[in-house]
């Protein structure tokens, strides 16, 4: 149980430094809002289901990385990384929290991001939303434990697209083939089942490592 | 030669040429480090003491 | 000068098999393959000529994942039980696994060029596998000289090329789940009956070019050892 609470504390802190800056969150609105404009001049006129549904999800990616980049920024600025390494809790304590509130974030921003995905362009299915769930704890999970590695690197900001991006083409695969629906995917089924087993596989293997990513 | 013929030889020779041009890149690396090995040899052959300015005993006590 | 030069790190202990040794074997069986391929084996039914081609690419792109493994293999002891040299080989395995991937992409773009006149075809697997492959471990080189020597690189690059060889069989499953959404027509690469010379043609260049990764292997890494006993000496007598 105190592994839980010790989650909660720092994910609570991440929040609240959020809540008060007030800047990572803005600007994925923004960020998701504008991607959609440019797609609408990128995409030939009556786009399929199936374009649309790869630029959503092309626009959910981006939109992800833009908050994980900043996701350790506060650690590095004010060099608190060592103190919570140093804390009395599990290290993967501080990625779970880490990953939780990255989370919300990605969260508030798909809010606004699927009602004007659906103005704009499609409607949004149930399956689309069970996928956006689904494919956010892969994103958030990998990208969180990513972001800490790129974070203590030279090349910080550029490495983390870099190494994301390869490892998130299987949730990208899974997530379009979830949203697209028929006629090209009959049932979204095995499509949400591998996003499951990605979550579940990656999720495990983020929790097992990251003691070794944070220490010596 | 056929075109097959000619490619299939060409993705064998491309083969060959990533293969040497990787033992290549070994054989300079290596080149490098002979040179530096005799450089330090050469400094560890040099008598000790040599080029060091020279002290005079200071008393103790 | 001799309790300095006691200070530096000795050379990792010699292999079993010495490397001209292996240097000879790879030069006998490769050569034996080529043979094999160009004067031995026979044409295949459907492909023709063309499909000699996949003797060397099949047996490079299963070499690559040994590489890969081994690169995991290697960076979980480093991070289990603390090897001093596993940090070391596991990246000359990802090294060496990234060359023979390298190779794969592009011996399989000229097969695409010769049996569909494309240099690119997003509907064969293992093509498009070995690029997500060759994106991910490119990005290894990126983290790891991006960091300075020491026991976080070692960590970091071990961590990572463990995800590596999870992606693998992840990626694979995704490809192939994805080919429903690209292209609903599935293509099949290997259609050859596996018979007779051709089983034993494919055996000699999959031996061969095991044994030459090997070779290769050893010598890189006897390289890059070399290269820290040199850095430790000028350590020493600076």
């Amino acid at each position: 149980m105190s592994y839980l609470r010790d989650v909660g504390a720092l994910a609570r802190k991440d929040l609240l430094l959020e809540l008060r800056a007030r800047d990572t969150l803005p600007a994925m609105l923004l960020f998701v809002a504008a991607i959609f404009v440019v797609f609408h001049f990128t995409l030939p006129a009556k786009p399929s289901r199936l374009e649309t549904s790869g630029l959503l999800w092309v626009a959910i990616l981006f939109t992800a990385l833009l908050g994980l980049g900043r996701a350790f920024v506060p650690e590095r600025e004010q060099r608190t990384m060592d103190g919570l390494v140093l804390a009395p809790c599990d290290r993967s304590a501080i990625w779970l929290a880490k990953s939780l509130a990255t989370l919300a974030f990605l969260a508030a921003a798909e809010v606004v991001a699927l009602p004007l995905y659906a103005l704009f362009f499609h409607r949004v299915s149930g399956a689309t939303v069970l996928a956006v769930v689904l494919a956010d704890l892969g994103i958030c999970a990998v990208g969180t434990f990513l972001g800490a590695m790129a974070v203590v690197t030279r090349a910080r900001d550029l490495l983390l697209p870099l190494l994301f991006l390869p490892l998130a083409i299987p949730i990208v695969v899974g997530a379009v083939g979830a949203s697209v629906g028929p006629p090209v995917v009959a049932s979204p089924g095995k499509y949400l089942a591998f996003l499951g087993l990605y979550d579940l596989l990656f999720g495990v293997i983020c929790w097992a490592s990251f003691e070794y990513v944070v220490s010596e | 030669m056929t075109t097959a013929e000619k490619y299939v030889t060409a993705a064998y020779c491309v083969v060959f040429a990533v293969v040497l041009v990787y033992v290549l890149i070994l054989a300079l690396k290596l080149q490098r480090l002979e040179h530096e090995v005799e450089k330090l040899a050469g400094r560890t052959s040099a008598p000790d003491g040599e080029g060091e300015p020279s002290r005079e005993p200071a008393p103790v006590g | 000068m001799s309790a300095a030069a006691a200070t530096i790190r000795p050379v990792g202990r010699t292999s079993r098999i010495p490397l001209p040794a292996l240097a000879a074997a790879s030069l006998v069986l490769v050569t034996g393959a080529l043979a094999l391929v160009f004067f031995v084996a026979p044409n295949d039914a459907n492909q023709g000529f063309s499909q000699r081609i996949f003797y060397f690419h099949v047996s490079i792109a299963i070499t690559a994942y040994a590489c890969f493994a081994g690169a995991a293999w290697k960076a979980f002891l480093h991070l289990w039980k603390r090897e001093p040299r596993a940090d070391l080989e596991s990246y000359v395995c990802v090294h060496q696994g990234l060359i023979f991937g390298t190779l794969v992409l592009l011996t399989g773009s000229i097969w695409a060029k010769i049996s569909w006149g494309h240099w690119w075809l997003w509907s064969e697997d293992q093509l498009v596998l070995f690029l997500v492959l060759f994106l991910f471990y490119c990005a290894y080189f990126m983290l790891r000289f991006s960091l300075e020597p020491g026991p976080q690189r070692a960590n970091l690059s071990a961590v990572y090329a463990l995800f590596g060889i999870v992606l693998v069989p992840v990626s694979f499953a995704a490809i192939r789940l994805a080919k429903n959404l690209i292209h609903p027509v599935v293509f099949t690469l290997h259609g050859p009956n596996f018979g007779g010379w051709i089983l034993v043609t494919y055996c000699v260049a999959q031996v061969a070019m095991l044994v030459l990764a090997y070779t290769l292997y050893r010598l890189e890494l006897g390289g890059k050892r070399l290269d820290q006993r040199v850095r430790d000496l000028k350590e020493v007598l600076v």
